[in-house]
């Protein structure tokens, strides 16, 4: 994994110092609270519900141990709930293992993004890691882009098999080759969720990778110059690219490059060969693929089956660390089993751990004669719920009971959802499922590329939800389909119970809920969702 | 008298702004739309002549008069209006405007001096109420930077160059 160098550290190190100046001009009245807000943002610091949130940075995903100890470390001695005066300490604290909150929030380009199979997966064309980091540092305090017309997001995908939600970033970045075998990329533009979700569209079929950072500005340039102001809501790049259309986008993109790859930061092969060299591929042994699961316990066989995945290298294989164990929010963790599974990642997978975007945790190269070890200690601490790929691998956001922007909650929903769908034998009947569960329209959920989404709106001071299905972020990108009018809180998982017995009778052998419903469409779900209960206004 | 910083240093402030009183021969800055209305008038001022643009003026506009002017004033009207970043960039690297660039408006706070001496900015004409010895700490606030900027901060080390 990439390691800070002097530049690095010595950077985070004066961030936290010019933090904590702002934060005491705040403390100290000399800032308003609407003066240090976008400088607390670019900090990842939000004021929720009870109390400050601050949202660290976790770089296209990476963690080495000894950062997820520190995240425990933090978590325990402030208690979740950090106050103001607290925060520059805990970024202080943070920085003492190349971990920061910067531009984790705010109208800046945010953390960056990759697959996480990247490095393992065996249909990959190059690791994307070395290209995220590169963009994070090109990206750190840009001096042009720090107060941009709204957040930014980069996503970068190594494979052709779109596992970063790139579609719905507004930049994704595929990797690819040219004639030659030169590594580059293939430049989508507009994508994102919220409002008015939209997918991207390519604005270029191939960039060469000593372009990189050139054609970024050109982009970042001509959304800082011509995006919405006036309007949050229209401020995205999709709404720019949809408002010019995509040719002239282009065009003026095009146009832009031209002009300014004299004076725009170069990429040159020593820095790329610098950064490349920190995702080398682990010293891995010598050894041969063999089927861990035979002859041991169903429950073992269960989880081997769910919850891991094939590795590029033989002997080897990927361990989900599941983060959804009925019972428990969605991507919640505490402390012990954080420190547990610092602990195991050191054991057995080269002391580094991934968090997906799927609000899960990965151990990426684990020998599988590892495997039952890893189950047991897994086991003991919660975290082999054996369900990732099932319905109740859910996303969830915060929703009602932690973010001040929720109309609605989406915990009690998922409580009722993982209630329902108890039964392992009924979810692995169901298949790949993909619930993903916003408590507002910023989609911070991702309900819109969810197979099944769930969107809490407030109705009258009551929490209602709106169902899409069809929706897809993983293998191809579609937006769902609003089933009809929305339900009350009570009524979620009967409804989704309803929409997936439908799935049940409409189902050719073997086909999935997605493609099911790519061949049947709506009007059968919508009669079933809806079969039993008064439709609500 | 108005201070501004100027390359580093608190100067006393050798410009006046257009509505502001203004005597012959004074160093006169004036917004663009009013230099087009009446460019008979102005393109004969008698002293150094500025031109300032708010964030929807486009600076290519002023491409072939740049030789012509002494100054260019760019309007940040709060901090969270950067399009005044790329401004600066341009009239630097691509129009290779060489005198003065000046950053005036609300939005101009001791928090956004590094970003905006990175852009080219040699003069930060702070919003009403900022203290200038701030400001001018604050351009040192950094000395590492990843991104290739103009030399007015005192970075040691930079990551990428153009």
């Amino acid at each position: 994994m990439y390691q800070y160098d002097e530049l690095d550290q010595a950077f985070v190190d004066q961030r936290v110092a010019e933090f904590r100046d702002q934060t005491r001009r705040h403390l100290a009245g000399e800032l308003s609270e609407d003066e240090f807000r976008p400088l607390r943002l670019r900090n990842g610091l939000y004021l929720q519900r009870h109390a400050p949130m601050l949202r660290i940075a976790i770089p296209y995903g990476l963690l080495a141990s000894r950062q997820l100890r520190t995240l425990a470390d933090i978590a325990r001695r402030y208690d979740n709930w950090p106050a103001l005066a607290d925060v520059p300490d805990i970024l202080a604290e943070l920085a003492t293992v190349q971990m920061h909150a910067i531009q984790t929030s705010g109208n800046c380009v945010r953390n960056v993004t990759a697959d996480h199979l990247a490095g393992i997966a065996r249909d990959e064309i190059d690791d994307p890691r070395p290209y995220c980091e590169i963009i994070r540092q090109w990206a750190t305090l840009h001096p042009e882009f720090t107060y941009l017309p709204r957040k930014f997001k980069i996503a970068v995908t190594g494979s052709p098999e779109d596992r970063a939600a790139s579609e719905v970033h507004d930049i994704g970045l595929h990797m690819a080759r040219d004639a030659h075998g030169d590594i580059g990329f293939t430049v989508l533009v507009g994508g994102g969720l919220g409002r008015a979700p939209m997918i991207g569209q390519v604005i270029r079929d191939f960039l060469p990778l000593a372009d990189l950072l050139s054609y970024l500005e050109a982009i970042l340039r001509v959304y800082n110059r011509h995006g919405r102001r006036d309007n949050l809501n229209k401020a995205r790049i999709k709404v720019l690219v949809k408002t010019l259309g995509v040719e002239r986008f282009r065009e003026q993109v095009e146009a832009e490059w031209q002009l300014g790859r004299a004076s725009a930061a170069r990429l040159p092969a020593s820095e790329v060969e610098r950064v490349r060299g920190f995702f080398r591929p682990q010293p891995y042994q010598a050894l041969e693929d063999f089927d861990a699961a035979t002859g041991r316990e169903p429950a073992f066989q269960a989880w081997y089956r769910y919850n891991t995945r094939p590795h590029r290298v033989r002997g080897y294989r990927a361990v989900f660390v599941s983060l959804k164990a009925h019972g428990q929010n969605p991507g919640d963790m505490s402390c012990e089993q954080m420190e547990a599974v610092a602990a195991l990642a050191e054991r057995v997978s080269f002391g580094l751990i991934r968090a997906t975007h799927n609000q899960n945790l990965l151990l990426a190269d684990v020998r599988q004669n590892d495997l039952y070890e890893v189950w047991l200690e897994l086991k003991r601490h919660q975290l082999a719920m054996p369900n990732i790929g099932t319905l109740t691998d859910m996303i969830a956001c915060p929703g009602l009971d932690f973010c001040s922007l929720a109309n609605a909650g989406t915990l009690g929903v998922a409580k009722q959802i993982q209630e329902r769908f108890d039964d392992l034998d009924y979810l692995y009947d169901l298949g790949d499922i993909e619930i993903k569960m916003s408590g507002c329209m910023n989609a911070c959920g991702h309900h819109h590329v969810g197979h099944i989404g769930i969107l809490g709106v407030d109705k009258h001071g009551e929490e209602w939800y709106q169902i899409t299905l069809g929706g897809s972020a993983n293998g191809f990108t579609a937006l769902g389909e609003v089933i009809g009018p929305s339900v009350p809180k009570g009524e979620v998982a009967p409804t989704i119970e309803r929409i997936v017995e439908a799935y049940r009778a409409l189902r050719t052998e073997g086909e999935r809920f997605i493609d099911t419903f790519g061949r049947v469409g709506l009007t059968p779900f919508r009669e079933s969702a809806y079969a039993t209960h008064p439709a609500a206004a | 008298m108005r201070r501004i910083l100027r390359r580093r240093e608190i100067v006393a402030d050798d410009w006046i702004h257009f509505g502001e009183d203004a005597a012959d021969g004074a160093a006169l800055i004036v917004p663009l739309a009013e230099l087009r209305k009446d460019p008979g008038r102005w393109w004969q001022w008698s002293g150094r002549l500025g031109v300032r643009l708010t964030p929807v003026d486009r600076v290519e506009e002023l491409a072939e008069e740049l030789p012509r002017l002494d100054l260019v004033a760019v309007e940040f009207p709060t901090p969270i209006d950067g399009r005044g970043y790329s401004a600066g960039r341009l009239l630097r690297e691509r129009l290779g405007f060489r005198g003065e660039l000046r950053a005036v408006g609300a939005g101009v706070r001791q928090d956004q001096v590094f970003l905006l001496a990175r852009c080219g900015f040699d003069a930060i004409e702070l919003a009403d109420g900022q203290d200038p010895d701030a400001a001018r700490r604050a351009l040192q606030r950094y000395d590492v930077a990843y991104q290739p900027g103009s030399p007015e901060t005192a970075i040691r080390k930079q990551r990428f160059f153009a």
